[in-house]
């Protein structure tokens, strides 16, 4: 894991000092609130429905176990007793003071963490695959470059002012798990036909009111030059993205606009200026870099697997989690852990500070002390011994983060919604207890398999309704909740934005429309195989929507309309 | 109240602020903006005194680029704090286009702001402020580390890192 | 029909309500009641001096009924702020 040097310690110090000035002047009146928000934000304080909300950022997903108690004693010491993982990796407190923020930030700057550009027109946190360095199927570990260029967009003074708020993500494997094609910019690795580790560069991708699959801007970047590029596509961005409307201001709209291919011209003008300055990353600080993300020092093991299908066969409790929860290391005999934050009835993502203190203490016990933390809301154990996985299992069963549902109907993405989020339109989180209650049973769970469903409760999309397999929005329809599906989504590498089954939904008919999608998909799939979303694609919609609707459709077409909040 | 800072220093504005519409003053250092600069400047530069030119938020420098050395000043406006354009059309100026004069930014200009603004190659401010003097000496504080290049001197973290392990 | 004035205060951003002379109470029950449009300007105004003054945010006006003897906020977004989250947390 990166370790802050000298140099990262005084900065974040120093950013810390800052923002506690900042307050002073807010809480004076120096500052009135229009001038204080976008300085708020730049770390990473929200004003929500019930009080502030501080995101702080989790870099690349990775935590120690240090960092995680430490998390645990916010929670405890300044919140409620408990945070939320988000669906960029990051974990919010809903339930902040002002007047505690900067004491919160000094707290977390003593294990090395900061809310430094968690919110704010300026580079957010940068997200990656949740395995990396770990998975079989990764090319080349992405955190060094994620790292490489948080610092270069940390308190970057030509980019802290931008149209609006820019989202990178990196991916290490052909497997994308870190939904490249929805950020700002994606970078997805892969080797090129000499076999040397270089990255595609994918543009202006995003969910929101305009959801847009990004476009490959740069089909093969060297990985040296990979600050350089970012530069110029920013560079572009600040100069000409659309100011006069903050919901036409994104990239994505941008390169609509001038059209991929006139975009790339002009970033590919200004990276020929700047290619070879001093953003090209010398090979002594990619090493530096590098040195932090070795992977620890393995036991010689030997596979398992027979063992532990035995072991499946006489617990299937422990059988369906392995299958589940459970994936591949590129070391033998080692595994990839996945903690549910999903058990049923529960709040996606959310973790009290006692559990984060046991979790913290369970990646002591079964690994090198680190952790994960995944954009569906869970958290990894990257390394877990085979041998290990059943006392493991029992201790998280005890802690109820044992669901074996990863990547299953009850793993639902659910953003905060109307209960916590000052722009929702309606709740997601009681809709998602609703299904997840539904869905509880294991055996119905593994049966269907393979079904992401995303909630968002407003057209933010920060529930990344647009990508799940089911998606749910919530929308305001004169006062009342109602709930529109989609279907077909998915952020993989091959992404796709989900098809609008129909109307709203009131809030109590969606469990049981969504049982029925369910039910007709396990009718008529080829086989146990074929997922919900390659029976999808394969039938198409109708059938889905005269499960939902009846074969009359529905009763009127209606428009629901948003009310502005 | 705006005061003007140039190179850490309180002064006066040597500089006459035209707008679109006004006309060009007999006598005196004069800073017009794009269109009036496009259409006078050989009067302007007839006249033999300091002459400088401030661009719109949404006014690309790159059309003065080759003016640059008749000009002795040159002034970002940002119409709002928020309005980023002004920090990348200021490295430009600094570090593509090679400009050694003024660099002023105007308008929405506060103490927030001050710290970026000088790393990306502004050396003047119209800082909207009771002590500007004040205001710049704090905003100089803020930092004393620094992860990425910019048009000013500083060195990046990456580059006294090298430095450091060179040196042992 | 009746209004209240709800806002944010300015030090650890809990919801808050107008009370009487002029003070920012949490609870819903203790604020006032606003029955016409002048005692609805003159509290907003007062509201707004407050907000510049930096004890509340975004003061703004919104429509209450009495159920019961209990106040609740027309809109689902205000009873959701009046009331607090609509679903447990685990702590």
């Amino acid at each position: 894991m990166y370790r802050y040097d000298e140099f990262d310690h005084q900065l974040v110090q120093e950013r810390v000092a800052q923002f506690r000035r900042q307050i002073e002047r807010r809480m004076s009146g120096e500052l009135n609130e229009d001038q204080f928000k976008p300085l708020r934000l730049m770390n990473g304080l929200y004003l929500q429905l019930h009080a502030y909300m501080l995101r702080v950022n989790v870099p690349y997903g990775c935590l120690s176990s240090r960092q995680m108690r430490q998390l645990a004693h916010i929670a405890r010491k300044y919140d409620r007793g408990y945070g939320h993982f988000t669906t960029r990796q990051n974990i919010q407190y809903n339930w902040v003071k002002l007047e505690d923020t900067a004491d919160i930030l000094a707290d977390l700057a003593a294990v090395e963490m900061n809310a430094m550009q968690s919110s704010g027109n300026c580079v957010r946190n940068i997200t990656a695959d949740h395995y990396a360095g770990r998975a079989r199927d990764e090319i080349q570990d992405p955190r060094v470059w994620c790292e490489l260029l948080r610092q270069y967009s940390i308190l970057n003074p030509e980019f802290s002012y931008l149209p609006r708020k820019f989202k990178i993500a990196v991916t290490g494997a052909p497997k994308d798990r870190a939904a490249v094609a929805l950020h700002d910019i994606g970078l997805r690795m892969f080797l090129n036909d000499a076999g040397e580790p270089g990255f595609e560069v994918i543009v202006g991708g995003g969910q929101g009111r305009t959801p847009v699959i990004g476009k490959t801007i740069r089909e093969w970047i060297e990985p040296e030059h990979v600050i350089s590029y970012v530069e110029a596509i920013l560079r572009i961005y600040n100069l000409y993205g659309r100011r006069d409307n903050i919901y036409k201001a994104r990239i994505k709209i941008l390169v609509k606009a001038l059209g991929i291919d006139k975009y790339r011209e002009l970033v590919e003008a200004e990276w020929l200026q700047i290619r070879d300055g001093a953003l090209k990353i010398a090979p002594e600080e990619r090493a530096r870099i590098d040195a932090y993300f070795q992977p620890p020092t393995y036991e010689s093991l030997t596979e398992q697997g027979a063992e532990l299908d035995e072991l499946g066969r006489a617990d299937p409790a422990f059988g369906a989690w392995l299958r589940s929860n459970v994936a591949d290391h590129k070391v033998v005999g080692y595994a990839l852990v996945n903690i549910s934050l999903k058990a049923p009835g529960k709040i996606p993502g959310d973790l009290s500070a006692q559990k984060m203190d046991a979790v913290a203490d369970l990646a002591d016990e079964f690994g090198w002390g680190e952790l994960r933390v995944n954009h569906r809301q869970n958290l990894v154990l990257p390394d877990v011994r085979q041998s290990d996985l059943y006392s493991l299992w029992q201790a998280l069963a005890k802690l109820e983060l044992a669901t074996a549902n990863i990547g299953l109907v009850s793993d639902m993405i659910a953003c905060p919604g109307l209960d916590f989020c000052a722009l929702a339109d309606a709740r997601s989180i009681p809709v998602a207890q609703d299904i997840g209650l539904h869905f509880a049973n294991s055996d119905k769970l593994q049966h269907v398999g393979n079904l992401t469903i995303n909630i968002s409760g407003c057209v933010n999309a920060c529930g990344h309704h647009h990508v799940g397999n089911i998606g749910i929005l919530g929308v305001d329809k004169r006062g009342k909740e109602f709930f529109q599906l989609t279907l077909g989504g998915s952020s993989d590498e091959r992404a796709s934005l989900g098809d609008r089954v129909g109307p709203g939904l009131p809030q109590s008919e969606v469990p049981d429309a969504i049982e029925r999608i369910v039910d007709t998909y396990l009718e008529i799939r080829e086989g146990e195989d074929e997922s919900f979303l390659d029976t999808y694609r394969r039938c198409g919609m109708d059938v889905f929507r005269e499960a939902v609707y009846g074969p009359e459709g529905p009763a009127k077409r209606v428009t629901p309309t948003r009310q502005v909040a | 109240m705006s005061t003007l800072i140039k190179d850490k220093k309180l002064i006066e504005d040597p500089f006459i602020r035209i707008g679109v519409d006004d006309a060009i003053p007999a006598k005196g250092a004069v800073l017009v903006p794009l269109t009036t600069w496009q259409d006078h400047w050989e009067k302007l530069l007839r006249r033999g005194e300091p002459v400088g030119v401030w661009l719109k938020s949404d006014e690309h420098p790159e059309i003065i680029a080759d003016d640059l050395d008749n000009l002795q000043l040159i002034a970002l406006e940002f119409p709002t704090f928020r309005d980023g354009r002004g920090y990348s059309y200021a490295r430009l100026v600094r570090e593509r286009y090679g400009f050694e004069g003024e660099l002023r930014a105007i308008g929405d200009v506060l103490l927030e702001q001050l710290h970026y603004m000088e790393r990306v190659g502004f050396n003047a401010f119209e800082v909207d402020s009771k002590d500007a003097l004040a205001d710049l000496a704090i905003a100089d504080r803020d930092f004393s580390v620094w992860y990425q290049p910019s048009a000013d001197d500083r060195a990046s973290s990456a580059q006294l890192r090298t430095e450091l392990k060179r040196n042992g | 029909m009746a209004q209240m004035l709800i806002a944010n205060r300015l030090s650890d951003g809990l919801v808050v309500f107008r009370g009487a002379d002029g003070a920012w109470v949490e609870s819903i029950a203790a604020g006032v009641l606003i029955r016409n449009d002048r005692e609805a300007n003159d509290l907003l105004e007062q509201s707004l001096v407050d907000a510049d003054s930096n004890r509340v945010i975004d003061p703004n006006l919104i429509d209450v009924t009495e159920h019961a003897g209990a106040r609740v906020p027309d809109a689902i977004r205000e009873a959701i702020r009046a009331a607090g989250p609509t679903v447990a947390v685990e702590t």
